[in-house]
């Protein structure tokens, strides 16, 4: 049987989790396993709203469960430093809805 | 396992996957494993402005459970091959 394409590429790299219940998580991966339960340290969450900037939540180490997780994605460090969050605006993502 | 070896026939194509929470992300295919969570490269959000949520992501990892379609490219599929291969694992060979 085939592994898993895991997430080894990614530790100790910053990533950006989307949740399923739609929320932003950003820090840095520790530790995963198959079921893409994730440890991730010095976590901040992106909060988005179309009323203000986006706000920054610390949160610290973390640990989401798999089964809450939608998307893992590498934050390129260059062209987060160019986002200005404070101007941005946005709906929240909408949860997911099996 | 026939979905599996499918997409994993379609690895370094463009595709675009719109997940459960109506958010679509297009890239080039990766990789996928046997759960169907897939790996794009150079990723773009479909709509940036309503979605600007992954505009510093350029490589992500989608988990199978949140995808609800993936659109592939017109001459990703040979539909005869996908015909065959699916009466034959339903027939369960």
């Amino acid at each position: 049987m085939s592994s898993s394409i895991g997430l080894e590429s990614l530790v100790d790299q910053t990533i950006s989790v989307i949740t399923n219940d739609g929320r932003n998580i950003v820090g840095v991966l520790k530790g995963f396993d198959q079921a893409t339960n994730i440890i991730l340290d010095e976590s901040h969450e992106r909060v988005y709203s179309t009323k203000e900037g986006v706000q920054q939540l610390v949160l610290g180490l973390y640990i989401i469960r798999g089964d809450n997780i939608s998307v893992v994605g590498e934050l390129d460090e260059e062209l987060d430093s160019n986002l200005n969050l404070s101007e941005l605006r946005a709906h929240p993502l909408k949860p997911v809805i099996h | 396992m026939l979905f599996f070896s499918y997409f994993k026939e379609l690895v370094g194509k463009q595709v675009t996957v719109e997940l459960k929470n109506d958010l679509a992300i297009t890239g080039k295919l990766h990789s996928v494993d046997q759960y169907l969570n897939i790996k794009l490269e150079n990723t773009r959000v479909v709509d940036e402005e309503k979605y600007p949520h992954m505009m510093s992501v350029r490589n992500c990892f989608i988990r199978g459970s949140v995808v609800r379609y993936v659109q592939l490219p017109p001459d990703g599929v040979d539909i005869e091959i996908l015909h065959d291969a699916t009466r034959r694992e339903a027939r369960g060979g």
